[in-house]
């Protein structure tokens, strides 16, 4: 089993070295790692249901935006102490994960995915309809915030990215996570070994749900501000994916560094304006092509590949 | 009571009746075989005990219990193992996280791995002869060892009924002998065997029973030389006699130039030689067979003809070179491969996959045409708005000849068209070449590793063995100059 958590001990040891970070850069790169750190949440709890489940949720904001505005709603409207607007957001999330994929689970193929993605128009539709609620299309400012200090609120990002990151990836290496593995792989063998697929995917769903309604909470108190194009827009989603995928399929850990990578990059190459955006795409879509392994696949060599 | 019991199962899909009433049993200690050409029933009835599809009526009880319609986990904890024919383990855990695996309860909270768990996957892995590669990917592992694994994981549970899927598919000699000594142990362990296979004889020494299905219904049953011997399934197995019609080669009027030739051919892959000076030549209106096992070369052969890979030596069609001709034009030209892989849309209906053959057709000869092949394959006529996915593997095999036939081509290259087909729908398609021969000026170059096949059609004969062409004849003198290796 070393050989197993190698990459989390790598990962841990980086996670320790990226804490000094605010001793030398300054708060603007700060807030721009915040961001990505939540960003990496994201992804790696999308890669436990690709690349795990097998299954494309289209949706990762639909879970992320449940997290995200039913905490900033609670706020604004109750003002309890921020953990248990947290809290709230989490469980919205899980909820609303189960409720879509419980039918979701039943159509196979790419109907799953379509399902995803149909939830996510239907929350942004319901947050520009309710307006006087979610703040509409000009977003929803929350009386809170965790802390004014760029350099707590990096250490919360960064503190909650190691965290996330260490109980999905022990779960992906856990016997459960082989089960999921399975069912994803093949769900005719996996029943005929005496495993209930549906309950092991629904489960992966609900463990992802947490997880991308947690780092939405979270993220919301961090910003102030709650809109649909910073957490609902199928652009959001498209962005957490691509993350994921870059850093490297079923490997967990890559969806941070993917994540991270792609707001690096585009920050890096911000001088150029429009072409940046560009560019970081045909990047993402070079090294997803020719090293199907992505970054974590680069850097472990072939032995994490295929 | 019997470990397993089938009373009166049935299985409709839509208007298709895959199962009709069929009544087996098998107790603790026996071995059953499940036999039946493609599309008997024979799946779809070790589906509906896996629980993969829900019978329509009938039951079907493990230890007494009925389990119709309940899902496929259920019905394996119950005491169901299945060996896939084709296994699908974990890639990136070894050999024996992959028996492990099979081993682990299916609770939500196991999250450490279980070290008794692991001592009973590496005790099941000696038993299967797996001890030496226990910390292997399986990647790295031969087939043999990939099928061992599937047993292995089948018996982890300790199941009362174990089903087997083909077993001895793609093994050697030596694979197969081995391989049935796990089954018999699995006998000797009190558990009840079903084989579901092609034929019996590949389980005749092993199988206390036989059970013979032919579409959808009971043909036989009793002791494995009392179905072989049976008349019933010896007709629907061997079908009629056969005998040669060949054709002299001076029947040809294209005696000079013959429509295909192939001149000392090689092909490479890496560094291994695939064809080997290769010649042959094929007349217009002339059934040549090209005979030879898997991996003479045949469809190597087949691809350099229709332009796909790279050779050396010289193709011509007419007396033209075809060095450098695009495969499109070749196969636009009129020489058309129906692959060995059947290549068929398997999305699309028997309809549209026909349509893609005709789209350099004009719009009346397009359904003169599909009049024709319907005539010829009057199966495709009745499944014309079904997808090419939902056929039997006859059926597809009709479909993709009907396809290649469809562009109205000048020479039909045949690869391995009966390849995993039971003898009876071997002899359909059998039926439906002669006729295309006898009928229309069509010419043909046929590859099969079936024997008994091929030569009753062709009029010429060509045996490709390890890359090369080590015989050339008429179909009469094959058995007694090259059939011994064969037959």
């Amino acid at each position: 089993m070393a050989r197993a958590f190698g990459p989390l001990l790598i990962a841990l040891v980086v996670a320790f070295c990226l804490a000094f970070l605010p001793l030398w850069v300054s708060g603007y790169i700060l807030g721009l790692l915040t961001t990505a750190y939540y960003f990496g949440v994201f992804s790696m709890a999308w890669d436990l249901l690709f690349g795990f489940a097998n299954e494309v949720n289209f949706g990762p904001t639909f879970l992320i935006g449940l997290g995200a505005y039913t905490a900033g709603i609670l706020d604004s409207l109750y003002q309890p102490p921020i953990a248990v607007c947290v809290a709230a957001g989490a469980l919205a999330a899980v909820l609303g994960g189960v409720v879509l994929a419980l039918p979701a689970l039943r159509v196979r193929g790419p109907y799953f995915g379509l399902t995803t993605l149909v939830a996510v128009l239907i929350l942004q539709n319901f947050i520009v309809v309710f307006a006087d609620l979610t703040g509409g299309e000009i977003g929803l400012t929350v009386p809170d915030v965790i802390s004014v200090s760029d350099k707590v609120n990096y250490w919360i990002a960064l503190g909650f990215m190691s965290f996330s990151g260490l109980v999905l990836y022990g779960l992906s290496r856990s016997p459960v996570g082989l089960i999921l593995q399975a069912s994803g792989q093949d769900a005719v063998q996996a029943g005929a070994l005496g495993f209930n697929v549906v309950k092991h995917k629904l489960a992966s769903f609900i463990v992802s749900a947490f997880f991308s309604g947690l780092a939405g909470a979270l993220m919301v108190f961090y910003l102030g501000v709650a809109s649909v194009g910073t957490f609902v827009d199928i652009a959001v989603g498209v962005q957490v994916i691509v993350g994921a995928v870059l850093g490297g399929r079923r490997t967990i850990l890559g969806g941070a560094l993917g994540a991270i990578f792609l707001i690096g990059a585009g920050e890096l190459l911000r001088p150029l304006g429009d072409l940046s955006n560009f560019i970081v795409s045909a990047v993402a879509l070079v090294v997803v092509l020719v090293f199907p392994g992505g970054l974590m696949g680069l850097l472990g060599g072939s032995r994490e590949a295929a | 009571m019997k470990a397993l019991e089938i009373e009166g199962l049935t299985k409709r899909f839509g208007g298709l009746t895959a199962a009709r009433d069929i009544s087996f049993s098998v107790e603790g200690g026996e071995i059953l075989g499940l036999i039946g050409p493609n599309g008997s029933g024979k799946s779809t009835v070790m589906k509906s005990i896996l629980g993969v599809e829900r019978p329509t009526s009938g039951s079907v009880r493990i230890k007494g219990v009925e389990v119709a319609g309940w899902p496929p986990h259920k019905i394996a904890r119950l005491g169901v193992g299945m060996v896939f024919q084709h296994s699908r383990p974990l890639h990136r855990q070894t050999v024996l996280e992959n028996i492990a695996l099979a081993l682990t309860p299916d609770s939500l909270w196991r999250l450490l791995p279980d070290p008794a768990t692991m001592a009973k996957a590496r005790a099941i892995a000696e038993r299967v002869g797996l001890s030496g590669v226990l910390d292997r990917k399986p990647a790295t592992l031969p087939f043999a060892d990939l099928r061992r694994i599937e047993l292995a994981k089948a018996i982890a549970r300790d199941p009362a009924v174990v089903l087997v899927d083909e077993p001895f598919a793609g093994l050697t000699a030596r694979e197969t002998g081995a391989f049935s000594e796990l089954i018999a142990e699995m006998r000797h362990d009190g558990r009840a065997v079903l084989i579901v296979d092609h034929n019996v004889k590949s389980m005749a020494s092993l199988a206390d029973r036989v059970f013979a299905m032919y579409v959808g219904e009971r043909i036989a049953e009793g002791p494995p030389q009392a179905v072989m011997n049976d008349e019933t399934v010896r007709r629907v197995y061997l079908g009629g006699a056969l005998t040669t019609a060949s054709r002299p080669e001076s029947a040809f009027k294209d005696a000079a130039t013959p429509f295909l030739e192939v001149e000392g051919v090689d092909v490479f892959y890496d560094r291994a030689q695939a064809l080997e000076k290769v010649s042959l030549h094929v007349h217009q209106g002339e059934f040549v067979a090209v005979v030879g096992l898997n991996g003479a070369g045949k469809t190597t052969l087949f691809n350099a003809i229709s332009g796909l890979i790279p050779y050396r030596g010289v193709i011509r069609r007419e007396g033209r070179s075809l060095a450098g001709v695009s495969p499109a034009s070749i196969a636009a030209g009129g020489i058309v491969q129906a692959p060995e892989g059947r290549d068929l849309f398997t999305d699309m209906t028997v309809a549209e996959n026909l349509d893609m053959g005709a789209l350099r057709l004009k719009a009346g000869e397009r359904t003169e045409r599909l009049d024709w092949l319907f005539d010829l394959f009057p199966r495709l006529k009745e499944r014309l708005r079904q997808t090419a996915g939902t056929l039997s593997g006859g059926e597809q095999q009709m479909l993709t000849i009907a396809r290649a036939l469809m562009t109205k081509p000048d020479l039909i290259i045949l690869d391995e068209p009966t390849l995993g087909l039971a003898p009876i729908v071997m002899e359909q398609i059998s039926k439906a070449l002669e006729r295309l021969r006898q009928t229309t000026d069509i010419t043909v170059l046929l590859g099969e590793q079936n024997v008994t096949f091929a030569l009753p059609h062709a009029d010429r004969v060509y045996v490709l063995e390890h890359a090369r062409i080590v015989w050339e004849g008429p179909p009469g003198r094959f058995a007694e100059e090259a059939g011994g290796r064969y037959i």
